[in-house]
């Protein structure tokens, strides 16, 4: 049978905040385990949370940058359960009154436009982290975690391909980069996600029974683990079984998901308002003053790449992915502005190659955007050629010279003058007299072997332009 | 509303808590004589009144984005049963 696929995806993201959401202590990841811990996110008897402003002014920010509407009062309230990383016996979370609903996310898979519901965002403690590697009949709890804060974003059913859950994880990692509200390293753990997924005949309107994926921790996971148990699904239900409410979990190794059976029996939370913080006042004149202080945000910024710069919409896309990118585009722009397409490729190509080669990120670059504007400066004015360009590319970078001084100091400036370029056409003509004769005599193919002989003759330097229109002047005879 | 033996006993479970017969009696009276007390306030017309989360005025009880020392990590860990390598040590969590 024909199945449609229904995704929700619930993502957290750790907030870079620099103190936990309810106490002092500091969130700075990798220090000793329990290092980070106070009574307070020790969960002892008779101790107060205090929030965190920081944690809201972050929460707004996402909420406004997802249209979401801010809920003023939103209220704190507890789930109840037992676990060695939650040392209150309760997390701190929100539950009926979330400080952020109604929100959207825009996506594009394959040119397509779709917009995203988002259910709802809040804000919550994490938990500890548990250690059982190596460790045999017991676990170790490190507790510098708990008590983080984090934000929980809930979307709507509205995903219908792992290809657009992916496309929605990413647009969320853009996001809270973006607002610098999150540090989004999926491998340390400080973007996190679970999908909600079932089956249903193509054309029937009620949802199919639902299983919860937890541990997907990148995004080739997360694509890997949906077709699986797509796949999975849909082969139950051909085969006339049933689908079981349950969580499972994608194993990386194996490549499969598998059941949690220590979570079978029913979840009872047990939520309560939590009685040891108020209730949140987020005044209308704060959020404005949030507002006023958001970065331009990457859809914003995609759509003025295109409109001020000609950009395609994929370059567009490809520069916005991080703000640090898209500055350094927008400054190699300033410093040449003539040609934003030809800087968006040197941008796009050598130097992301360069920077992915020595795993370096675009804010420490070696070379300032204003030098690599130089380059495109010296290819526009016909200076140097794209090729001999890949070679003062290669002298800059990591040397801090300027494109100008190395043209200078390799004699690298393109030879565009024709009396030049005649003569070692006619060199070459010279040398190869069999060959001019061959094409003369209807030899087309042979017009490229001139062309690498005269370029090679220039050592790369002349204008393949004009070699190529000098060429075929002085071949036709 | 009154409760009966088995939901004290699903109360009991989900709080970790074992009871003996007697325990679980007297815990049950006891937690409906508390549910009849609150019960009188369904006498009353509530329509309209918006829940009530908390009983002092919300207000802004904020703390700065500023941190401050944690605790030493042997007084954090003094109160555990189990402590090693620096980490409080349970018994064998199976996911």
């Amino acid at each position: 049978m024909k199945y449609e696929v229904v995704i929700g995806l619930e993502v957290h993201c750790q907030l870079s905040t620099n103190t936990k959401i309810f106490c002092g202590c500091a969130t700075t990841f990798g220090n000793p385990p329990n290092s980070q811990t106070c009574p307070i996110c020790l969960g002892h008897p008779g101790v107060l949370p205090v929030l965190n402003r920081k944690v809201v002014e972050y929460a707004v920010m996402a909420g406004l940058a997802t249209r979401s509407t801010i809920s003023s009062p939103n209220v704190f309230s507890r789930k109840h359960y037992f676990y060695p990383d939650l040392p209150k016996g309760y997390q701190i979370s929100q539950f009926d009154k979330p400080i952020c609903e109604h929100g959207t996310i825009e996506i594009v898979v394959d040119g397509t436009p779709k917009r995203i519901g988002l259910t709802r965002i809040h804000m919550e403690e994490d938990a500890g982290k548990n250690l059982h590697e190596g460790l045999g009949d017991v676990s170790h709890v490190d507790l510098n975690r708990a008590g983080v804060p984090l934000l929980e974003m809930v979307s709507e059913p509205d995903l219908r391909s792992p290809e657009e859950a992916v496309a929605y994880l990413k647009k969320i990692r853009t996001l809270v980069i973006y607002l610098g509200i999150c540090d989004a390293n999926m491998e340390q753990g400080n973007l996190r996600c679970d999908a909600n997924i079932s089956l249903r005949p193509v054309g029937r309107e009620k949802f199919g029974t639902k299983v919860e994926m937890k541990n997907m921790n990148s995004f080739r996971f997360l694509k890997q683990a949906l077709e699986y148990e797509i796949k999975r699904q849909a082969k139950v239900l051909d085969e006339g079984g049933t689908i079981v409410q349950e969580t499972r979990l994608w194993d990386t190794k194996r490549g499969v998901t598998e059941s949690m059976r220590s979570k079978e029996e029913a979840h009872d939370y047990r939520y309560m308002p939590e009685p040891d913080l108020l209730p949140v006042v987020v005044e209308r004149a704060w959020i404005d003053a949030i507002r006023q202080n958001m970065p331009e945000l990457p859809d914003a910024k995609r759509e003025r790449f295109v409109a001020d710069f000609g950009l395609s919409e994929y370059d567009a896309d490809v520069l916005t992915v991080s703000r640090e990118l898209a500055d350094y585009y927008e400054a190699a722009v300033a410093a040449f502005s003539g040609d934003p397409k030809t800087t968006c490729n040197w941008v796009m190509g050598e130097l992301a190659a360069k920077l992915n080669e020595t795993g370096t990120p675009i804010e420490q670059c070696p070379m300032t955007a204003a030098q690599l504007a130089g380059i495109v400066q010296a290819i526009h004015s016909g200076e140097i050629s794209g090729k001999i360009a890949k070679t003062v590319f290669g002298e800059m970078y990591g040397t801090g010279k300027d494109a100008a001084q190395v043209i200078r100091e390799q004699g690298l400036v393109q030879v565009s003058d024709s009396g030049a370029i005649d003569a070692m056409i006619q060199s070459v003509m010279a040398a190869n007299p069999d060959k001019v004769a061959d094409y003369r005599g209807g030899k087309d193919k042979l017009f490229g072997f001139f062309v690498g002989q005269v370029m090679k003759a220039s050592q790369g330097q002349a204008n393949p332009q004009m070699v190529n229109e000098r060429l075929k002047a002085l071949l036709a005879g | 509303m009154t409760i009966q033996r088995d939901e004290v006993l699903k109360i009991a479970r989900l709080a970790r808590l074992e009871l003996t017969d007697a325990e679980l009696a007297s815990l049950g009276d006891d937690l409906n004589k508390i549910l009849a007390y609150v019960e009188q306030l369904s006498a009353l017309d509530t329509t309209g009144v918006p829940s009530l989360e908390h009983a002092a005025e919300a207000g802004d009880t904020w703390r700065d984005d500023v941190s401050r020392p944690s605790l030493p990590r042997e007084r954090g860990l003094a109160v555990a049963p189990a402590v090693a390598d620096g980490c409080f040590q349970v018994p064998k969590i199976i996911e």
